[in-house]
């Protein structure tokens, strides 16, 4: 699995970065990034959905691997 | 408060600073959400109220059909030559402008920054504690609530703490004030212009580490502001920031008070504090934006006129089925909750972070001086009305 962050959309409500920083963290604006190239190790990957889905802005996208 | 005429018919005629609205606003906006999602009232010369959760995200996004040249809704509408910026730019800006106006900001509001200034509030939360002695009633809107984000944003800004009743004062006159008369409002406006005045032009004589400074120095478009653009911004930080998270910290002690079993929870798992203030975030929200019809247009099958109001009850989005299961329930681990406390787009609150780190600290240092508490007595406490609601008369029995 892989998330990543749309800088176009993200407003820096930083929701993503609060529910799992082992996945995002905030730039020096507050917007949110994902960390390194945004793979999720399996056991994280509970917490990157719940992240997804508590961004206010529908500002992340997820892959899931096949 | 409500100088107007008392609301009979929610559906045509709706006021939003009713007393009734005040003191309860949720059964308006569920009835309103199911039969009549987009009222109009002919109030403040036309007012028009989305409650679904789409709609007021829509129009929140819609920065080409709504104008944010206004967000308090009142008699008196900012003349139209201010837009772009607004008269407290970013929050009363429109694109393009608004993006660097709120650029500015972003960096001192960052969470980074807004860690370092945990130590210092936590102390000061301990303080206000301490004074109460030891009596068993408090008001923990007008003895606690209250006094938090005024010394930290006095502190961040540069402004004397011993003059937080002052700006108080006028933070109250602007939100709560709006059905007194324009002369009488404006008044306020110059006082609280007048005030900041002073102390900028102290800071610029005696340059320090602090915001007011910063902003002295910033740049935009590579020029340094100009003097009555720092002044606005100040009273902007000022406006936003009091009233509101004064809302949601004792809107929150509210709950707790009233709910023991949330209360026994966090004071057993103080790691869930995080995840239970969305919750809390979500189901109080306290803050109603506005803005201002650009153009006549049909909107989705209301004819809106340019310069009609539309207000953007994120509370009421915040409770709509369709959006949340169980929207009225508070349930304080809820794991997957999108609200909208804050805004959304690009007017999201640049002060979202301070008013996070103020509300967690402020219940952190309330639950470990008071693991059980209880409303003194229910029917006494008093709502605000208007744009930003939250307790401002709340009596608490401490150590029951
Ligand atoms: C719990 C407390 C708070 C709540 C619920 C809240 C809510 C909001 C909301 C809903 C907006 C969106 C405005 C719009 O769409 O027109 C906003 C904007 C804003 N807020 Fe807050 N706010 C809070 C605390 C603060 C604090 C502490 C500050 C700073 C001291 C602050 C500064 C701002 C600023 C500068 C904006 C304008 C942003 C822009 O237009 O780009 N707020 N706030
Ligand atoms: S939660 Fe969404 S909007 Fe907020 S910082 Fe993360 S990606 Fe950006």
């Amino acid at each position: 699995m892989r998330v990543a962050v749309d800088v176009e959309r993200c407003e820096g409500h930083g929701r993503c970065y609060m529910t799992a920083p082992e996945l995002f963290e905030a730039d020096d604006i507050g917007n949110g990034r994902e960390r390194g190239d945004g793979t999720v190790p399996p056991d994280l990957e509970r917490k990157a959905r719940v992240a997804v889905a508590n961004c206010p802005e529908r500002a992340i996208t997820c892959e899931e691997a096949n | 408060m409500a100088e107007h005429p008392p609301v009979t018919d929610w559906r045509t005629d709706f006021d939003h600073t009713d007393d009734v609205w005040a003191a309860d606003p949720y059964p308006i906006w569920d009835e309103l959400r199911e039969q009549c999602p987009v009222a109009h009232s002919e109030r403040y010369g036309g007012v028009w109220l989305p409650t679904r959760y789409d709609d007021i995200a829509a129009i929140a996004y819609d920065t080409e059909r709504f104008t944010s040249r206004s967000i308090i809704v009142s008699e008196f509408r900012p003349p139209r030559m201010l837009a772009p910026e607004g008269i407290a730019p970013p929050i009363s800006s429109d694109p393009p402008v608004h993006k660097e106006a709120r650029r500015l900001l972003l960096p001192i509001f960052s969470p980074q920054a807004i860690d370092k200034l945990e130590p210092s509030t936590r102390a000061y939360c301990q303080e206000l504690i301490k004074a109460m002695g030891d009596r068993d009633v408090v008001d923990a809107a007008a003895e606690y609530a209250q006094h938090i984000p005024v010394r930290v944003i006095a502190n961040m800004l540069g402004l004397p703490e011993e003059d937080a009743d002052v700006f108080r004062g006028f933070v109250n006159h602007v939100l709560e004030g709006v059905s007194l008369p324009l002369e009488k409002r404006a008044e306020g406006m110059i006082n609280l212009f007048g005030y900041l005045q002073g102390h900028m032009e102290d800071h610029m004589a005696n340059p320090r580490d602090d915001l007011i400074t910063f902003l002295l120095e910033s740049e935009m478009d590579g020029k340094k502001l100009d003097p009555f653009q720092v002044v606005r911004t100040i009273a902007l930080l000022l406006i936003a920031g009091i009233d509101t998270t004064w809302s949601a910290i004792g809107a929150s002690i509210w709950h707790l008070a009233g709910n023991a079993a949330d209360r026994q929870r966090l004071v057993a798992e103080p790691d869930l504090l995080p995840v239970a203030m969305e919750e809390l975030l979500r189901a109080y929200a306290p803050v109603t934006m506005a803005r201002l019809v650009r153009e006549d247009m049909d909107w989705n099958g209301c004819p809106m006129k340019a310069e009609e109001w539309v207000l953007l009850p994120f509370p009421s989005a915040n409770r709509d089925p369709a959006a949340f299961e169980d929207p009225d329930k508070v349930i304080i681990d809820r794991e997957v909750n999108r609200h909208a406390a804050f805004g959304l787009g690009i007017h999201r609150c640049a002060g979202s972070h301070l008013a996070r780190m103020e509300l967690r600290v402020a219940l952190e240092v309330w639950l470990e001086a008071f693991p059980a508490f209880e409303l003194a007595d229910p029917d006494a406490v008093r709502w605000s009305g208007g744009q930003v609601r939250g307790p401002r008369v709340l009596p608490v029995k401490i150590n029951v």
